[in-house]
């Protein structure tokens, strides 16, 4: 049997404000434990929650980013449910009335296909604080779980999407959309690794050509782009198995385990969990004017999917170059101060995407850590195209700039004498010299089919670039070599 | 709507409290009354009606992103019933 | 000193007649004679009260004084108070020390007044009788076997005795107003969002409104001006600015028209009481004002919609008493589950578990559509009733509670309790401001007649309620207990 996946992600994004979500505390990352919960985040009895201004910004930012009708009146409702990390017995999230409504992404696939995922909804809420499983005893010895409510109250914009995906390809697709959308708006910082971005993923299976869904299995807490992928593999194949062996997939929370890549159910006692969702009363309903939205979006950066398509259509690059260089806010930015600085925007996507990625992937580190800068990249290729060195030279030049040894380019290019020769009479005398050194060579080329000497030269250009350090311009040598040489035969 | 002892106990194991049978069947009763009380509400008409969240129709007031909140661990930490290096413990949680 | 209102005591502070020690110090021992039988306090917290009190007089002679510096004041024991227990009267809470203090102790702190203690109070605030806190029972002054009351029944109690000459209280559901009233006090329940919440532990985060009790009218309309306002910490509270309650007492009450609904009249009030409201009523007559019938239909099922939304909000505001962070944590636990489950049975009280219980079944999935939604539109009608009512009429007058004090255990079964709250529910839904004053008695026990009017219309309240003090002496009688403590 033919069968399909059928794939739908709840992304939950932190996002970038300075102070928590309902509390004046501060959202720092890696702070001593419980020294960024404040009597709010803590639940003590008697407090109350007041809503920070930029996190509504955020959320209303993201909407409009996805096209989605933004909410003239959205509500906070409490999640009421027990744990450890959760402080005040409840979740303030929004279930009935979410403050950004029915948008959509478009998702770049491989083949330079493109493909747009609905997204429902996205609402604010609260995140949970952390539970450390570290060696805790009390004084009888018994284990014990750490509580650390510094991330209580950070806030988060839950982002979900229509059952759109077919395969784990376009779910990691449709995650690092959302990643390119947030990371260019500001709003979040992104980092998978210190928990910014985190996703759940739902996943059923049917046969194909079937209208209605199967049932759907969620896997928690997915943190990076490969185990998304790899979460929903093992998970289809799974649920696959079950079923073409009789067996039927059962609605439940899974675990991906990353260490044995796969995914496990997690225990739970059979009590469906019953939230009690209900408006929060300490809170009032959020109203938006228009003229606050309209702000809002006059403001918006360029997003992924514009860029791509400037990139494309008015600075002439490949669909694969524009894809990949506007994925990331970080990658665009820098491309584009290096093409303003050299004034020639194939050749800055060429080196962007050709030396300075491969050193950054050399050194795992992300554009915006990158020693070179985009200004200095600029002006190195700058130097390229008015012919001040060589293509080889400059690389040599950005390894230089990118181990310090130099303020600019131009700063290396002299104390390195890289400055490429182009004086006829210097670059003519390094000729005879190496055309005296190599007597074997010179017979063998005078005496060569006149076909096969193109290929000869090669040694000569070689030597005579050796000989200048790399400084001649190979256009020059190549071209004096030929006449000289051939005046021997 | 009547009130069963299983209404009951899932009630409080949702909202994490022991009891005991005996307990269990006093709270039925009482419940009950109460609920036969509360069952008044079936007969309005309240077609057309909005739900009334709030007494005032006022909407949420923004505060400015900032920090105000200084650390207060110590403070907050002497009223809690077991602390160690700053964490509030609790008994081991299985995940 | 059981003589003594705020006002004239605010008055001896201000021309050097008594100093905010030889007050403060005078009050904590009327406490030390009484509280063995009254049982009104939880905490007295007399060696920051004579330091408050050194204080007051130091800036007092400074020259730096407000109306309220150096008066002694209770407060219930619901407010966080910063380094004082704050236990809402539960075991729960016994061991809490709160760490920080309610935006309104702030506001009284900074005024100079002083706190004497917290009062006792029903467990959570969720009682008509005072009978269900943790420090066991209060006793109503004017008649030792009587209740005083509930919740803010340890208020109402310390103030009709003389152990304060005012104190704080909280309304969710007539818990200033009919403690006032059983105690022959003056008790206010401001309109909701006029006084900060916050810090104030929370019952029904929609009803929930602090308010003040005294002897009369003009000592709540001072205390009120101290107390209320805007906060940047509670997003419910009103962004209007606060007038000066007290300046605004002169004025005369002919024109002013009164409504009586004919729903406060019926079944179950008591003949005494419902002839002292008349009374009253007549009163205000002489003075000028005109009497109609209005109706508030839907007002018979107020209880029903309150005690759907109170549980509610009450059954996930209590779920952050864990016993993770603060407050009673059981011995042993064996996992978290088990450390919540004791945790909680052995912290609640009997009433405080009824209403969680309800509350999370009536919010539970099948039943919340039917009952929380429902009661959320029948709140809609019993608050559009109030302002179709004041659309004809200024204020509207009734009885505070259907009957008298009662006596202690008397009422046996929860929902005949509830029934005592029959005159002030609907208030709190529909979020108006409510007065109780002293109107007479029944049996030696205080009749209390409740004052309504529209959002925001405390200054009228206050005035009305100030006139009729003017003329009549029900507020200025004292209970025998009082005189023997003198």
């Amino acid at each position: 049997m033919q069968w399909e996946t059928v794939i739908g992600l709840e992304v939950h994004v932190q996002l970038a404000t300075r102070s928590k979500i309902f509390s004046g505390a501060s959202t720092a990352f890696g702070a001593d434990a419980n020294t960024q919960a404040c009597a709010v985040d803590l639940g003590l009895p008697g407090t109350l929650p007041v809503l920070n201004e930029q996190a509504v910004a955020m959320a209303v930012q993201f909407g409009l980013g996805i096209n989605a009708d933004i909410a003239e009146t959205s509500v906070f409702d409490r999640k009421n449910y027990f744990y450890a990390d959760l402080p005040k017995g409840y979740q303030t999230s929004q279930m009935y009335h979410p403050i950004v409504g029915p948008g959509e992404v478009e998702v770049s696939l491989d083949n330079d296909v493109t493909k747009r995922i609905r997204i429902h909804h996205a609402h604010l809420e609260e995140d949970a604080g952390k539970s450390l499983h570290e060696q805790f005893t009390d004084e009888t010895g018994r284990d014990m779980t750490g509580i650390d409510l510094n991330r209580a109250g950070t806030p988060l914009l839950e982002i979900v999407s229509e059952p759109d995906m077919r395969s784990a390809k376009e779910a990691s697709a449709y995650l690092r959309a959302i990643h390119a959308i947030v990371t260019y708006l500001g709003i979040s910082d992104g980092n998978m690794a210190e928990g910014s971005m985190r996703c759940d993923v739902n996943v059923s299976v049917r046969p194909k050509g079937q209208a209605e869904f199967g049932t759907r299995a969620e896997i928690k807490n997915v943190n990076s782009f490969r185990f998304v992928e790899q979460s929903i593999a093992y998970e289809v194949e799974r649920q696959i198995e079950l079923i073409e062996d009789g067996g039927a997939v059962v609605q439940e929370t899974r675990l991906f385990d990353p260490d044995n890549d796969e995914t496990r159910s997690m225990r739970t006692k059979e009590e469906a969990n019953d939230y009690r969702y209900f408006p929060c009363p300490d809170l009032l309903p959020i109203v938006l004017d228009q003229a606050y939205i309209d702000h809002l979006r006059d403001n918006l950066p360029e997003l992924p999917a514009a860029k791509r398509e400037r990139f494309e259509s008015k600075l002439g690059l490949s669909t694969y170059d524009a894809s990949v260089i506007a994925a990331s806010r970080d990658m665009a930015d820098y491309f584009e101060e290096a093409m303003r600085v050299c004034g020639d925007a194939k050749q800055a996507a060429n080196w962007v995407q050709g030396e300075l990625s491969a050193a950054l992937k050399r050194e795992h580190l992300a554009v915006s850590q990158s020693p070179v800068s985009a200004r200095q990249l600029g002006e190195l290729i700058g130097r390229v195209l008015d012919d001040t060195i060589s293509g080889k030279a400059a690389k040599q030049v950005f390894q230089a700039l990118w181990d310090g040894q130099g303020e600019n380019a131009d700063e290396i290019i002299d104390t390195k004498g890289l400055k490429q020769v182009t004086d006829t009479g210097a670059i003519e005398a390094m000729i005879d010299e190496v055309i005296a050194q190599s007597p074997k060579q010179v017979t063998q080329y005078v005496e060569a089919e006149p076909e096969k000497r193109g290929k000869m030269i090669g040694y000569f250009v070689g030597q005579v670039m050796k000989t200048s350090r790399g400084t001649a311009s190979p256009q020059q040598v190549n071209q004096l070599l030929k006449e000289k040489l051939d005046a021997l035969v | 709507m009547a009130l069963e002892q299983t209404h009951v106990r899932r009630a409080a194991h949702l909202a994490r409290l022991d009891i005991s049978d005996d307990q269990a069947s006093g709270f039925v009763d009482d419940l009950s009354q109460i609920l036969d009380m509360v069952d008044q509400l079936q007969s309005v008409d309240t077609e057309g009606v909005a739900p009334l969240l709030h007494p005032l129709d006022a909407t949420q007031r923004l505060r400015a992103d900032e920090v105000t909140e200084p650390n207060q661990r110590e403070s907050f930490q002497r009223c809690a019933p077991a602390v160690d290096d700053g964490l509030y413990l609790v008994p081991r949680v299985v995940e | 000193m059981s003589d003594h209102t705020l006002t004239s005591l605010a008055a001896a502070l201000k021309n050097g007649d008594a100093s905010s020690r030889e007050l403060t110090t005078d009050y904590l021992k009327r406490i030390e004679r009484a509280e063995p039988t009254l049982n009104s306090f939880i905490s007295v917290t007399a060696e920051q009260a004579l330091a408050s009190a050194d204080a007051a007089d130091k800036s007092r002679a400074r020259g730096h004084a407000g109306y309220l510096t150096g008066v002694p004041l209770a407060l219930k024991d619901i407010f966080c108070t910063q380094g004082v227990k704050t236990s809402c009267g539960s075991k729960m809470l016994d061991n809490f020390i709160a760490p920080y203090s309610a935006t309104v102790v702030e506001k009284l702190d900074a005024a100079g007044s002083v706190s004497l203690g917290k009062t006792n109070m029903d467990e959570f605030a969720m009682g008509s009788s005072n009978e269900s806190s943790y420090y066991g029972a209060v006793k109503n002054p004017w008649d030792l076997s009587a209740v005083p009351g509930g919740s803010s029944g340890g208020s109402a109690a310390a103030v009709a005795a003389g152990l304060a000459p005012a104190s704080l209280g909280t309304d969710t559901g007539g818990s200033i107003r009919q403690p006032a009233a059983f105690c022959g006090i003056t008790g206010l329940k401001p309109t909701y969002g006029r006084v900060s919440r916050y810090g104030i532990i929370a019952y029904a985060s929609s009803l929930d409104q602090a308010g003040p009790m005294a002897r009369t009218a003009e000592d709540c309309a001072h205390l009120l001006s101290a107390i209320a306002g805007h906060d940047v910490r509670d997003s419910t509270s009103a962004a209007r600015c606060v007038p000066d309650y007290a300046s605004e007492l002169g004025a005369p009450l002919a024109g002013l028209k009164i409504g009586l609904p004919r729903e406060y009249f019926g079944d179950g009030l008591a003949p005494a009481v419902e002839s002292a409201v008349r009374d009253a009523v007549k009163v205000f007559e002489t003075l000028g004002a005109t009497v109609c019938d209005v109706s508030l239909p839907h007002t018979r099922y107020a209880n029903a919609a309150y005690y759907v939304i109170a549980p509610a909000e009450a059954s996930s505001n209590l779920s952050r008493f864990d016993g993770v962070r603060f407050g009673h944590r059981c011995d042993d636990p064996e996992d978290l589950l088990d450390l919540y489950m004791r945790s909680r049975a052995e912290g609640f009280g009997e009433e405080v578990k009824r209403r969680i219980l309800i509350g999370t079944h009536t919010l539970s999935e099948g039943f919340f559509d039917a009952y929380y939604t429902k009661a959320q539109r029948v709140r809609r009608l019993i608050r559009q009733d109030f302002l179709d009512a004041f659309d004809e009429v200024d204020v509207l007058m009734g009885p505070a509670s259907p009957t008298p004090a009662f006596d202690l255990g008397a009422q046996k079964d929860p929902v005949s309790m509830y029934l005592q709250d029959i005159y002030t529910i609907a208030i709190n839904l529909a979020g108006i401001p409510g007065i109780s004053v002293p109107a007479g008695f029944s049996g030696g026990r205080p009749v209390g007649l409740q004052i309504l009017g529209s959002h925001f219309a405390e200054a009228q309240l206050l005035n009305v309620a100030h006139q009729y003090q003017q003329v009549t002496d029900w507020h200025q009688q004292r209970p025998a207990f009082a005189k023997e403590i003198d």
